[in-house]
């Protein structure tokens, strides 16, 4: 069933002088099992939106509904909802707090209050899914580099064992390869486990690369709702509200304009690549090998 | 949710207040805290009001904003009036059994709830028209003098601004620590005491983690630029005075002479 949000709005400091509506009459639903990028400039009310699907911010208007049931209810469990949708905010590692990497992924489904051993297989599970080898269990989280903080960081979360996971800039601060590594676990957990994924990104290739819907926030609104190549191929537009279409993208429509049969919306690099070579090829035939 | 707490609290308008160098604001508000004490007429604290009222007006900082700012001293308020109602001695008013009110207590209480409502509000409309830097700075100047016998001026009014920077940076860190504990079905609500600190524990480890971090940053970030304390340091924005700065001065000498004058008289009149 997943996550329904009607007409949801949110405003900052209601009624003073930073009055500041961050949503305004969202509606949106996430369905069980997709992975879904989510992008905005900074002040789009992205960070505002993935708060409301775990009921951490409450909605100043709208609904949301998990699994058709309201989330605001009254008597509604969100301790239960927040172990559904599993929320991995940005810069996690600067949430650890425990003495070693165990009892800091414990700490999730302790507070759900789980017996030992079910903890104990989760917390082991949760590990391995993010690659963090067996040896670390017992280091201190604070000893450790960038990159596996991070991943420690998001399996106190995955050990939840929810069934959406939203991740707010999980690839902030790190290397071209701890990057890389990141997202193609993530799209690994998001196939074994068939998790819904809400990825909230920067960059357009990572998302261009891995989701299947891409969702884009422009002034605390949806702008557009679609799969990469529909939103990508508004290339222009996303200019003006301060966002970008994968280089890739660019650089086909550059080539498209030279007078190329290429479709203007190519999103990702392997795509690129079948329609190149033919055209590559053809082209050496009729100069000669010139390219 | 903690963003809603305002330390500082500066409201942003533009308004002859808000423009005024900070030196005048704070001698001005000091001056006008210690009028208060100078008098002891009704008339007088009716002017001294209406000189409030008029700051406040030019400042355009909306007067709830600032009777908001009273909510806090509320029971300190109630106490002063209640302690002075039932024992100061003097002509009785009224009597139940141990319990009396006095004319001479009524008065004094009057008096001291007028104070205070007074003194706070104008405190008030001091931060709500400077920005925090620009308190330090005032005060910084005017304790320069303080140099002389060795007080570190610059560095306590350095220390004291980078305080009240880090203030809002930890709050907001503070909100997305527990938010991201909470993801985590972390409770700080229920179970008894022991239950509560201990649940503390997830929000203020990273926080001092953080706070370490920040420092430690900004530490280098200093040292990177050449920072060595306040000797032979200029400022880019150095505080002078202007007509604007010598209008106020003027005003508040005009209060001052004013609000003694009529007290001087009142009190002749009536004896």
């Amino acid at each position: 069933m997943g996550i329904r949000l009607e007409n949801v709005s949110y405003v900052y400091s209601s009624g003073t002088a930073y009055e500041m509506h961050a949503l305004n009459s969202v509606s949106l639903e996430i369905p069980d099992g997709q992975f879904i990028g989510l992008i905005g400039h900074t002040g789009s009310g992205k960070s505002t939106l993935i708060q409301h699907l775990n009921g951490l911010v409450k909605a100043s208007e709208g609904t949301i509904y998990y699994n058709g049931e309201s989330i605001y209810a009254e008597g509604y469990d969100m301790k239960k909802l927040r172990s559904h949708v599993g929320l991995v905010f940005q810069y996690p590692e600067h949430q650890l707090f425990e003495t070693t990497v165990k009892k800091d992924v414990e700490f999730g489904p302790r507070n759900l209050g789980l017996s030992e051993a079910e903890i104990e297989t989760r917390v082991a599970e949760a590990l391995r899914m993010v690659g963090v080898p067996q040896e670390l269990y017992d280091a201190s989280p604070f000893e450790l580099s960038g990159g596996q903080k991070r991943r420690v960081a998001i399996a106190g979360v995955l050990a939840m064992q929810p069934d959406v996971l939203i991740l707010d800039e999980p690839t902030a601060g790190l290397d071209p390869r701890g990057r890389d590594e990141i997202l193609d676990q993530i799209a690994r957990i998001h196939r074994e486990r068939r998790m819904a994924v809400v990825l909230v990104s920067h960059s357009m290739e990572d998302v261009a690369n891995y989701v299947e819907r891409l969702i884009v926030m422009n002034h605390g609104r949806v702008a557009y709702d679609g799969t990469p190549r529909e939103v990508f191929a508004h290339y222009k537009e996303l200019e003006a509200i301060g966002l970008a279409a994968p280089q890739i993208t660019y650089l086909m429509n550059d080539i498209r304009e030279q007078g190329y049969a290429i479709p203007s919306n190519v999103t990702t690099v392997a795509e690129a690549k079948e329609l190149l070579i033919p055209i590559l090829k053809g082209n050496s035939v009729r100069r000669g090998g010139g390219i | 949710m903690i963003r809603d707490i305002t330390i500082g609290q500066y409201y942003p308008a533009d308004s002859a207040i808000h423009r005024l160098d900070p030196r005048v604001k704070l001698s001005g508000t000091m001056l006008y805290i210690i009028s208060l004490f100078l008098f002891d007429t009704f008339i007088c604290y009716g002017a001294a009001a209406l000189f409030l009222f008029a700051v406040i007006r030019v400042s355009k900082v909306p007067v709830r904003y600032i009777v908001r700012g009273l909510k806090s001293i509320l029971i300190l308020l109630l106490f002063a009036v209640v302690f002075n109602i039932f024992l100061t001695p003097g002509e009785e008013l009224f009597r139940a059994g141990f319990i009396r009110i006095t004319k001479e207590g009524l008065r004094l209480a009057a008096f001291m709830a007028i104070r205070m409502i007074l003194l706070i509000m104008g405190s008030s409309i001091m931060t709500f028209t400077t920005t925090p830097n620009q308190l330090t700075d005032g005060l910084e100047n005017l304790l320069g003098p303080l140099k002389r016998i060795r007080v570190p001026v610059h560095e306590i009014a350095m220390m004291m601004s980078i305080a009240l920077r880090f203030i809002p940076i930890l709050l907001e860190e503070t909100d997305k620590i527990m938010k991201a504990q909470q993801a985590r079905c972390a409770d700080f609500e229920s179970g008894g005491l022991i239950q509560k600190a201990k649940s503390l524990i997830p929000i203020l480890v990273p926080l001092f983690v953080s706070a370490f971090r920040r420092a430690n940053d900004l530490a280098m970030a200093m040292e990177a630029r050449c920072y060595r304390g306040g000797e032979g340091r200029t400022k880019m924005k150095p505080l002078c005075y202007h007509g604007a700065e010598y209008a106020a001065y003027g005003i508040l000498a005009a209060y001052l002479v004013l609000i003694i004058g009529i007290n001087l008289v009142v009190n002749r009149i009536l004896g």
